[in-house]
């Protein structure tokens, strides 16, 4: 482990937003403008700090990267333990660039009690950055944890419809599949306690506990406590339930934040503990694993088509669209785990400008519905182009961040098993189908609608949010060999722990190979 | 000619001397000080219990065995006596504007309060099953006088009525169990008993049948002072009925009492016997979470929601018990520490609200708080996280250390029940939470404050966050104070 810079950068990074946090509740609340500025400025100075982690990010390095490590609980062998490898830095990025973005998008959408909202975003920035972060198991279940509360909150005060409902439900639970990953990561500890098993002492630290070598059958029983965890936050179906409740009674930000973050963190959950803590466990799981992604994809997509309200509709996208990521990642090989972690950031950022857009028309129009739009087209040029390339992206477009993503995916599940490759093909056939269809009743047809025909385009301080996504989603299209090469490192360890047959013998090339094809 | 009482033992018994004392000068006191100026009596019990709780200090590092073995002074006995003297601390404090809000601005109020705190602080050093039994009836008969101290409401004296029944029917059973142990070891003395029933001497003492028995009604004498299913029946109309300050103070106070001697006597003294009281321990305690959570569900009132609380955090104290290792103790301790802030912090909420002819306890009284009064609302969600065991807060690293415990020690059942009532119990926690925050305040509304409510509602909600991010002094104390047990 190391880290290039002489400063615990990342401390600096995660717990700036914290410390923007108490200085904004120090600022008066009747000053709406300042707070708003002044927490924009905060997620901004954060931004640009992550991006210096890039300058000094050494990707053929495959050790954990500005590594902190101090004594935190000695008695226990809690370390306060930070780290990133390509994996987490790049969900590191994702966070530091989605979560101004939802700031800004709220400048005018929340009025009522400013200040606790924009406390509980920076609140929450922080705590995702931590799990992002955390190489010891106690820190990240603190910060797995914290992170239910302000999105609770961001949920139960500033949504809407049933907000209380969703708010509860959304942390019930959540709660109820970490605390059994608690009871996991409690036993993996003990476990690595033994030293027949383990290391022979009481540590916390992943990179400690990865030298394992458990029996399958205790694996067996820790993979099912750790899968309840990250798979009700994916969420892989049949826990999915909460999902469309919490995004379409979020505020706009929250639903963002949530589609762009919360949920990568499920299955950054599986790709960083599951699989190299318990690897014949994964391995003997993938079947089972890869039908719940088919499910998930093919019911998911099923269900956006049916839907009326359109958050719902996206909701219901991210279920089929997790389906895909937990497709690649259980494919166990390297195009699938490649693709399967771009495809985490693909999904936060089109999903993610998906829920920007659908806001833009809540506040214009304050309704949700698709019935009550329709030729918004021509009333709103800048808007529709926005929209129609975000829906290219979400659905797969080549050329596009979503085709790079999906195909690889693909290419993984097809060598995995080719019958489900092509269940896996219909998912996407059907995500044309039902994003299509909404983008035609919402955008075209006649304007018949009186209140439609008053609806402004989009104003200079909307266009500026949307334009990095929009950047960033031909950037990833056109030329991802930054990200892959970014991912690749620390996806070949991982795959060569779990599945090393999967590897080809001259495993580097054969995946430069691949990415030379597109 | 009677035996001088030795000097070592007095000082063995300093700290609850400064309390007899000063109750004493309270009680005598009481009649010359007008009206207006009790406050003077809240005052100096507050200082008489800080000067018990520093002379604690005193005794620190010492191992004494004294009045021929009836109290021990030990790590395990000072640890939870800092804790009963906070304890007692927080309840005065929070009792200054209360006891004038429900006029029962009376001497006798805190005079009691310092006998309870005597009877509880004797507790956890009770090496004798009879110094046990003189100090549990001490505190019990304070807590009969103080649950029926509002005389002229009916709810409170149906509480003081209640418990004080179910107290002497409880008190009955354990004298009952007494005799029993006494008629089968032959001795009254923990140490003694521990050897006896290992085989020290007589090897067919754990074999009689009638140790079963004793251990049974133990058990259900325990069960009613901490109120663990099928013994809590009457905790919430109790708890209900009570002067809030001392609900407070007997689901805190009592509650932990009880439990450290039931470390004592459990855990040291029938240790050779554990196979028959662990199971029936199991079924308590899995009953217990369970009823208490569920039973929360659908409460109203916030003091009986807090009631069955209290009922289900006796369920996650007893897994330390049932494991009977030195994480297992060490974790009731450290659960303890968190138990003492959160729940006293949730109580504060009912008297903040309280007002002259409204006792402010249905949770529909707290509508809005958390939207006039911000930070008493993040001081709510802050207890309310620590009651659940969300982190970064105590009462995580207290159910982190009870769960890890009962992992360690293969009770993977008990683990796996006490999370599923963490999730339930997040339902009705955050049900009040959600009426704290979001539904509008019902009318413009003045909380009953007073400075010294302030300072311990700083004092809890500080210690909740600082033991929840730094818990490494409160569990080093703890593996070193359970050491004598084992």
């Amino acid at each position: 482990m190391t880290n290039v810079f002489n400063f615990p950068i990342l401390s600096l990074i995660a717990f700036l937003p914290l410390i923007g946090c108490i200085v904004l509740l120090f600022i008066d609340k009747s000053n709406q403008k300042m707070i708003r500025h002044f927490t924009f400025g905060v997620s901004i100075v954060t931004m640009a700090l992550s991006f210096l982690l890039l300058l000094g990010f050494n990707a053929d390095d495959v050790n954990m990267q500005f590594a902190e490590k101090a004594a935190w609980i000695p008695t226990l062998g809690v370390e306060y333990l930070l780290g990133v490898d390509g994996i987490s830095l790049l969900l590191i990025l994702l966070t530091t660039i989605i979560t101004p973005i939802a700031i800004i998008s709220s400048y005018t959408a929340i009025h009522d009690r400013t200040k606790e909202y924009y406390v509980s975003l920076l609140f929450l920035e922080t705590s995702m950055l931590g799990v992002f972060m955390a190489l010891d198991l106690f820190m990240f279940y603190i910060f797995w944890e914290v992170m239910l509360v302000p999105m609770y909150f961001l949920i139960g005060i500033w949504g809407g419809g049933r907000r209380l409902y969703s708010a509860i439900k959304f942390f019930l639970f959540t709660l109820f599949g970490s605390l059994f990953m608690l009871l996991g990561i409690l036993a993996v500890y003990f476990l690595n306690h033994d030293p027949a098993i383990g290391s022979g002492t009481y540590t916390f630290n992943l990179l400690t506990l990865n030298q394992m070598k458990l029996p399958m059958d205790i694996q067996f029983w820790l993979f099912l406590a750790f899968f309840l965890g990250f798979a009700i936050k994916v969420p892989m179906v049949p826990f999915h339930t909460w999902l469309p409740d919490a995004h379409t009674d979020a505020p706009t930000a929250g639903s963002v934040v949530l589609a762009g973050v919360l949920l990568k963190m499920g299955t950054y959950g599986f790709v960083r503990f599951c699989l190299p803590l318990f690897p014949e466990a994964s391995h003997y799981f993938a079947p089972t694993m890869v039908m719940l992604s088919l499910i998930g994809i093919v019911y998911g997509a099923f269900l956006a088509l049916a839907q009326k309200d359109i958050k719902r509709l996206i909701a219901y996208s991210s279920v089929s669209h997790l389906g895909f990521v937990m497709l690649g990642m259980f494919a166990l090989n390297p195009q699938g785990l490649t693709g399967s972690i771009l495809q985490m950031v693909n999904h936060g950022i089109s999903t993610g400008a998906l829920f920007l857009i659908v806001g833009m028309l809540y506040e214009r129009r304050h309704t949700r519905l698709i019935s009550d739009f329709g030729g918004l087209a021509t009333q709103m040029p800048i808007l529709t182009t926005f929209f129609a390339i975000t829906m290219f992206s979400s659905i797969g477009l080549p050329g596009l961040n979503g085709f790079i993503g999906e195909f690889l995916i693909l290419v993984g599940a097809f060598q995995y098993n080719k019958l489900f490759a092509g269940i896996a093909v219909i998912g996407i056939i059907l995500g044309a189908a039902y994003m299509l269809w909404l983008f035609q009743r919402v955008m075209f047809g006649p304007l018949d609608k009186p209140e439609n025909k008053i609806l402004s385009d989009l104003n200079g301080r909307e266009i500026a949010y949307m334009v990095p996504l929009i950047i960033l989603m031909f950037w990833i299209g056109l030329y991802p060999k930054p990200f892959i090469s970014m991912i690749d490192p620390a996806v070949m360890s991982i795959v060569k722990k779990v599945n090393p047959s999967a590897l080809p013998p001259t495993g580097a090339v054969a995946l430069a190979s691949t990415r030379g094809n597109k | 000619m009677p035996t001088p009482v030795p000097v070592s033992s007095l000082f063995a018994i300093f700290p609850e001397i400064i309390l007899g004392i000063a109750a004493c000068i309270i009680f005598v006191w009481e009649p010359f000080v007008p009206k207006e100026k009790r406050d003077k009596i809240a005052y100096f019990s507050l200082f008489a219990l800080i000067l018990s709780g520093l002379s604690l200090f005193l005794l620190c590092g010492q191992n004494i065995s004294a009045f021929s073995g009836m109290i021990v002074i030990d790590a395990y006995a000072i640890a939870f006596k800092a804790l009963l003297v906070l304890s007692s601390i927080f309840v005065v404090l929070m009792s200054f504007q209360y006891v004038k809000t429900e006029r029962i601005h009376l001497g006798e109020y805190y005079g009691l309060i310092l006998f309870a705190t005597i009877g509880m602080m004797f507790l956890p050093s009770a090496s004798d099953l009879l110094s046990f039994y003189l100090a549990l009836e001490l505190m019990s008969m304070s807590f009969y006088v103080l649950t029926a101290f509002m005389r002229k409401d009916e709810k409170s004296l149906e509480a003081g009525v209640k418990y004080f029944l179910v107290g002497i029917f409880t008190s009955g059973l354990i004298l009952y169990a007494i005799a029993f142990i006494y008629g089968i070891t032959g001795t009254t003395h923990l140490g003694a008993i521990r050897a006896t029933l290992a085989g020290v001497g007589n090897a067919n003492v754990a074999t009689n049948p009638a140790l079963i028995f004793a251990t049974i009604l133990l058990i259900a004498g325990f069960g009613f002072k901490i109120a663990s299913v099928p013994f809590q029946m009457w905790a919430p109309d109790v708890y209900e009925g009570s002067p809030t300050t001392i609900t407070a103070f007997l689901s805190v106070g009592s509650k932990l009492a009880a439990l450290s001697v039931m470390g004592r006597v459990f855990v040291f003294g029938l240790d050779a016997y554990s196979a028959d009281w662990q199971p029936i321990l199991w079924i308590i305690s899995v009953l217990t979470m369970t009823l208490g959570n569920v039973a929360a569900l659908v409460q109203t009132n916030f003091k009986r929601l807090l009631a069955y609380s209290s009922i289900g955090h006796s369920g996650y104290f007893l897994i330390g018990l049932i494991v009977k290792s030195e994480s297992g103790m060490s974790a009731i301790f450290v659960h303890s520490v968190a138990y003492l802030f959160m729940t006293l912090g949730a109580f504060v909420m009912i008297l903040l609200v309280c007002k002259e002819g409204s006792r402010g306890d249905q949770i529909s009284d707290l509508r809005g708080l958390g939207r006039s009064h911000p930070v008493i609302g993040i001081a709510f969600v802050l207890f309310a996280l620590s009651l659940i065991g969300i982190p970064p807060t105590a009462g995580f690293i207290g159910k982190l250390l009870l769960f890890g415990s009962a992992i360690e020690g293969q009770f993977y059942g008990l683990a796996v029940i006490g999370v599923l009532n963490s999730v339930i119990s997040l339902y009705y926690y955050f049900k009040v939470a959600t009426v704290m925050f979001m539904e509008e305040p019902s009318q413009e509304r003045t909380l009953s404050f007073s400075i010294p409510i302030k300072i311990g509602l700083w004092a809890m909600s500080i210690a909740t966050l600082v033991i929840g991010l730094y818990p490494e002094p409160i569990i080093r104390a703890a593996l070193h104070s359970v050491k004598v047990l084992f």
